[in-house]
């Protein structure tokens, strides 16, 4: 009999093998899954981990796709992350990343048709704030009444989805959209479009305001007072008010912050990638990022590396929807399918499986 | 607009349906809670009992078989949930987070090739006389049965809970799994079976959307439904009578702003749409801020996970 025994320290290789144990696990399911729906399963593993990257058929279209996906997913996941290392729990980002970019996009809408290079900085402004405001009213919320920050974040996704919805049929419906739910397409806009930088690589804006972020992140996470005050509220709230930890500043900054960036995300997405105001335009990136948040342990380098396979899996979904018609949803399951993974094999940072052989008298 | 097109008796019939589907989660998840385990997965097991009852009642053609299947099915998600936080020792709101985007993927994979038909019909009963008295006969005598099992379901959970030896364990292993571990009581075994209890409640709402309230399956039908039960357990101070209150305020909510749309109210049907979901906000509000309250009925092992060392 298999037992579990308590490690005197958490393991440091389990804190890097574990992530890529749930993905091999992830693989296998995921080829199972596939194999039930009647695909072959090598051929799906290889069309979208394989392909999206070194397929030439595909990967001149692939490739820059990789960063255009990955840069919203990862600096979502870092604004969470420092959230979910404290406790407080924001996974609302969907609804962040909405508001960002209603209220940016929205913006740049009102000022149409000004050229000027102002206008750019200031959606993004415009945008970050939105996030930033939308995630304010659950920390007020919490801090003030003590509300759930899970349930009111979540709640107020809808509220952003059933906004944006009333934006794009009343005011920001575009004038020449032929009456559809849609806003003026930003690629018509010079000054507010989020213009590719270097041809075929994927690379804009917003991809840049991502990397620094995530070096942002670690200098905060590793080296900053701030970064040591999370750690210690989420291990434990009454230490860290020793440790004279505000616990309302925390909440205020960690919601903050993750609605900051989610905005941002949202307002780099609608002016780039999506070029336009819809109520198609939330895709799930905010609950996704939650999955990268996790898989990269809510460490900045390591949700970097788990947003571009998180990316991966979305391209190489794409293709297998394109190429095998495998349906979106099976991508979904599989993302879901790794976030099980990931959790149910984390036991072994803090726990090793030990042979039950002197059955109870070891204690 | 035209106020007096909304008939009360039927703005009062098309309540209870419309609350239901969120009573019924609402009561899994408030065993589930008073056992000490926080599931935020009840969207995604609602989903997947929604999606799965409407294939079993599609297939068979028996929407009560479709209810059972539901229930099946949620219990059986939520086992994913059960292992993985009771066994595993994973943290229950990511696992939770995990089920609801996992539950979303999978009944959107198997509703496929579902959507656009019609479930078999799931009637109200009809007693002579009873059900034709004017208003009254409506209102009490005229629903389908799973109003009615709902109803008793709340009671017998209240029953359970605060009349039974089970359920005096069970509230135990909430407040402190330790003492009860100490105790002998069997703390994983009774959690996992809470959170199947829960799972199949879930399930059961999810097919009573998919099967009586809509009627139909379409992706992501569950809107938020599952979150809104959270929120109604939180509201309930985990008291199942105050469940029913709660569901049907919100179902109240819900059918009033279906109604102001279609009486073709002049702001935009989009703000209308908000209201549930501001109103769970508002309610979560006015229920946390009153401390001492909160503090007396929560369960005070909440989301904490257990491990026996000994």
């Amino acid at each position: 009999m298999l037992r579990l025994e308590a490690r005197p320290e958490p393991s440091r290789a389990m804190v890097i093998l574990t992530p890529i144990i749930a993905v091999v696990a992830t693989m296998i399911a995921g080829g199972i899954l596939f194999a039930i729906l009647g695909n072959n399963p090598f051929t799906a593993i290889r069309i979208i981990f394989w392909d999206p990257l070194f397929n030439d058929m595909v990967a001149s279209y692939t490739r820059p796709q990789l960063l255009v996906k990955a840069a919203p997913l990862i600096l979502m996941a870092i604004g969470l992350s420092f959230g979910f290392r404290a406790n407080v729990w924001n996974i609302g980002a969907e609804g962040q990343f909405i508001m960002g970019a209603v209220i940016g996009g929205g913006t740049a809408l009102a000022l149409y048709p000004l050229e000027s290079p102002l206008v750019f900085p200031l959606i993004i402004i415009m945008g970050g704030l939105g996030g930033f405001l939308w995630a304010m009213i659950p920390a007020i919320l919490k801090i003030r009444f003590n509300a759930n920050e899970i349930l009111v974040s979540l709640m107020l996704v809808y509220v952003a989805a059933q906004f944006l919805a009333a934006m794009v049929t009343g005011p920001m419906k575009s004038p020449v959209g032929m009456g559809f739910p849609v806003s003026r397409n930003f690629n018509e806009y010079q000054s507010a479009f989020n213009a590719e930088l270097l041809s075929n690589t994927g690379l804009h804006f917003g991809v840049l305001v991502m990397m620094a972020v995530v070096v942002v992140g670690y200098i905060f996470l590793t080296r900053h007072i701030f970064g040591f005050q999370i750690r210690v509220s989420g291990q434990s709230a009454r230490a860290s008010k020793f440790a004279g930890v505000n616990p309302h500043t925390t909440v205020a900054l960690c919601l903050g912050i993750s609605g900051a960036l989610a905005g941002l995300a949202g307002l780099f997405e609608v002016t780039g990638p999506a070029g336009k105001l819809s109520t198609n335009f939330p895709l799930g990136y905010g609950f996704t990022a939650i999955i990268v948040a996790f898989l990269g342990r809510l460490h900045p380098v390591g949700i970097l590396l788990a947003g571009l396979l998180m990316a991966l899996t979305y391209i190489g979904g794409e293709l297998a929807q394109f190429q095998m018609s495998i349906p979106a949803a099976a991508i979904q399951v599989f993302q879901g399918m790794l976030l099980f993974f990931l959790l149910g094999v984390d036991i072994l940072v803090n726990f090793r499986l030990r042979r039950d052989t002197k059955s109870k008298e070891a204690h | 607009m035209d106020l007096s097109s909304i008939s009360p008796v039927t703005l009062i019939v098309s309540l209870m349906a419309a609350s239901t589907p969120i009573l019924l989660a609402a009561l899994g998840e408030l065993v589930v809670e008073k056992s000490g385990v926080l599931n935020l997965g009840v969207e995604g097991m609602m989903i997947i009992g929604a999606v799965c009852g409407f294939i079993a009642a599609v297939t068979t053609g028996s929407p009560w078989l479709g209810f059972l299947f539901g229930a099946i099915c949620g219990a059986a998600v939520s086992m994913i949930f059960a292992v993985l936080t009771q066994y595993l020792m994973a943290n229950q709101v990511a696992t939770g987070l995990g089920l609801t985007m996992f539950g979303l993927g999978l009944a959107s994979l198997l509703g496929h090739s579902y959507t656009g038909i019609n479930p078999p019909a799931f009637s109200q009963i009809h007693i002579p006389v009873l059900s034709d008295l004017p208003v009254v006969g409506r209102i009490i005598f005229g629903h389908d049965p799973m109003i009615y099992f709902s109803l008793a379901l709340t009671f017998g959970i209240w029953y359970f809970l605060t009349r039974t030896r089970g359920g005096l364990v069970l509230r135990a292993v909430g407040e402190s799994h330790d003492a009860a571990h100490a105790l002998g009581y069997k703390v994983i075994r009774i959690r996992m079976l809470a959170i199947a209890f829960g799972g199949a409640c879930a399930g059961l709402g999810g097919a009573y959307l998919s099967l009586v309230r809509v009627p139909q399956w379409a992706e992501g039908m569950t809107a938020g439904a599952g979150w809104i039960a959270l929120a109604i357990v939180v509201f309930a101070s985990w008291k199942p009578g105050r469940a029913i209150i709660g569901a049907y305020l919100f179902g109240g909510v819900t059918v009033l702003q279906l109604n102001l749309q279609a009486a073709g109210l002049a702001i935009s049907p989009a703000y209308l749409s908000m209201t549930p979901y501001l109103a769970t906000i508002i309610v979560l509000v006015i229920m946390a801020s009153d401390k001492k309250r909160q503090s007396l009925n929560a369960p005070a092992s909440l989301g904490k996970t257990f491990f026996a060392s000994t």
